[in-house]
């Protein structure tokens, strides 16, 4: 006990040593000193290292909330412009409604197609060594680099009028483009990294003794899988999977090009809002808007609360 | 968001692949051949062939005709633009954010995030909401002669917003790691803050910085939601290089829109490339130090 407090007497010595000298070196005030150390001491530099700590925080503050806060609260003033009964008489419409539907129903879709064979193909990059992989790779990080209307109009270019994929369809029976299937596969395509790029680090880290020892004990594969490997790898995965949704959700550009946007039939949410801007309906396009915030809103939610689940479990 | 890019050159952990029966991993390799190949390669095949399917002097002239050009420049000088203002805003904000104690950061830093989760179009829309000709900020900024929806600036803004996160949840790991030792010592020696932050901080946090700048610069390429609904989308105006892809797929052009995006799948996948390249000899770097 006694040594701890020599030990705590000599570092505030120290503290106290070292504050003098910074007081003395007569240059501006350290940025990281207006933190817990400095608070304590009244030397005229901390205040003024306080002052421009709390001016930095301003602008940074400041620049975040014009940027995003208020563009935000706009949508509100904006969708309530014509009083509350006008936002729920446009968001209750036939076409409001099944809009939505369609979304939501895309969107689960597209996430859990996307987080089957995302944990495949996640495992495969990290657990798996062969030649292919590398193009494996390369080609999960193309959704990103391609600008939505591309992949959209990739879309056309396959299963369109002249498309390769024509004859197949038209012999299945099925039509692509400008229904349904072609906005599922849209979705599906933009979203498609984010399941893979949040499980293969974490994945990379699983401790594969339990996974032997679960082996050895007798459990087969899909077991060990299950009850091993799926726990440890939760948060990252439902990170991915709600990284999946939100940008399935709120998808315009491929679905834009492949949908035809016919009402009620192959119009998602966010056509709604893009056909409800070019009809001048503003307060529809501003109400549909606040309800994907919302969503989003909740989503952000789960994502932060997942993030600081996967940072404890990697530092474990 | 800031680990999208996966840590995929790592050693890899080969000890369950030696239990897992042949016919179990090849069925897992061919799942995700054939996902991949289906879902990314052919349609990527189709565009390029399509592209170049009257040769390459017929895809010169498609990526050169004025418009096309013309949307080309404003997407580049747009995409440059918001890329500096986020490396310095982004460093800022990431520097504040690490540095700094504050009543309201956690609030702060799930705000950040926002650009992520809400969707582009809505964002869009938030923006017409907020400066659209017939708003209140709107209005008095038209009367001071600054337009913003259907001009040049809200593109800028759109990009702004949409790109936001990019740089700081790049900087943000990175500046938690710097020793704060070697800060300290700096000011001890007499060195401005200014001088700390750009002889320590800053060659610390390069390379992160420039990963982040390049992922922003390469989402503001190929962005179009937010961009079709605030720029007005006048040819030769605002008509951003996205957009022209639309309009030329809307009038059945379909060689001139796979012209241009070839074009823009090149950019971004350099990018892409420069970044994965970049992040892989980072952590060989960190590895061995």
């Amino acid at each position: 006990m006694y040594r701890v407090e020599s030990l705590i007497q000599r570092r505030d010595a120290e503290d106290a040593e070292l504050a003098q000298r910074k007081t003395s070196a007569r240059t501006l005030r350290s940025l990281r000193l207006g933190g817990e150390k400095a608070s304590g001491s009244k030397a005229p530099g901390s205040i003024r290292a306080k002052l421009v700590e709390w001016l930095l925080i301003a602008a940074v503050v400041l620049y975040a909330t014009g940027l995003l806060l208020a563009p935000l609260l706009a949508i509100f003033w904006g969708a309530l412009a014509e009083g509350f009964g006008a936002v729920v008489r446009e968001l209750t419409s036939a076409d409001a409604v099944s809009s939505l539907k369609l979304t939501l129903i895309m969107a689960v879709s597209a996430t859990a197609i996307n987080t089957v064979f995302g944990l495949c193909i996640a495992w495969v990059l990290v657990r798996d060594e062969f030649w292919g992989r590398r193009i494996l790779n390369g080609l999960v990080d193309m959704p990103f680099a391609v600008s939505p209307v591309i992949a959209g109009f990739m879309l056309i270019l396959l299963f369109g009028r002249t498309g390769w994929l024509t004859p197949l369809t038209e012999a299945l029976g099925i039509k692509v483009v400008f229904a349904l299937p072609g906005i599922l596969l849209a979705t599906i395509f933009i979203s498609l990294p984010f399941v893979i790029r949040e499980v293969a680090p974490v994945l990379g880290q699983v401790n594969l003794d339990q996974e032997d020892a679960a082996l050895t004990i007798g459990a087969n594969r899909l077991q060990t899988f299950w009850h091993v490997t799926l726990p440890a790898i939760r948060w990252g995965l439902l990170y991915g999977v709600s990284l999946t949704f939100a940008r399935a959700v709120g998808e315009i550009g491929a679905v834009l090009v492949v949908s035809g946007g016919v009402s009620r039939l192959t119009e998602t949410s966010t056509l709604f809002i893009f056909r409800s801007l070019d009809d001048r309906n503003y307060v529809g396009a501003n109400a549909m808007a606040v309800v994907l915030a919302g969503i989003s809103f909740v989503i952000l939610m789960v994502i932060e609360l997942l993030k600081k689940r996967t940072e404890q479990t990697r530092t474990i | 968001m800031s680990s999208v890019q996966a840590n995929l050159n790592a050693p890899k952990p080969v000890a369950s692949a030696r239990v897992l029966l042949p016919w179990g991993r090849w069925g897992l390799r061919v799942t995700a051949f054939l996902y991949l190949g289906f879902m990314v390669a052919l349609p990527l095949a189709t565009i390029i062939k399509n592209g170049v399917a009257d040769g390459l002097p017929a895809f010169w002239e498609d990526v050169t005709n004025p418009t096309a050009f013309a949307a080309l420049k404003l997407t580049l000088t747009t995409s440059i633009i918001i890329t500096i203002i986020n490396a310095v805003m982004g460093t800022l904000t990431a520097y504040v954010l690490v540095r700094f104690p504050f009543p309201g950061k956690g609030l702060f830093n799930a705000l950040i995030d926002m650009p992520f989760a809400i969707p582009t179009l809505v964002t869009g829309v938030m923006l017409v909401a907020l400066y659209g000709p017939q708003r209140t900020v709107g209005a008095w900024l038209n009367a001071h002669g600054i337009q913003v929806i259907f001009a040049t600036p809200g593109i800028v803004l759109a990009l702004l917003v949409i790109t936001y996160p990019f740089v700081i949840r790049a900087v943000q790991p990175v500046l938690m790691e710097v020793e704060k030792g070697q800060e300290e010592a700096a000011y001890t020696l007499g060195a401005s803050k200014w001088t700390t932050f750009r002889r320590v901080v800053l060659p610390t946090i390069a390379p992160a910085l420039i990963t982040g700048s390049l992922l922003c610069f390469a989402r503001a390429l190929g962005e179009f939601g937010s961009i079709v609904v605030v720029a007005g989308n006048i040819p030769g105006v605002t008509l951003t290089a996205p957009v022209y892809v639309f309009g030329q797929i809307e009038s059945q052009n379909q060689r001139g829109a796979s012209a241009m995006s070839i074009l823009l799948l090149a950019l971004s996948f350099t990018l892409i490339v420069t970044v994965e390249w970049m992040q892989g000899r980072n952590r060989r770097s960190n590895v061995s130090s």
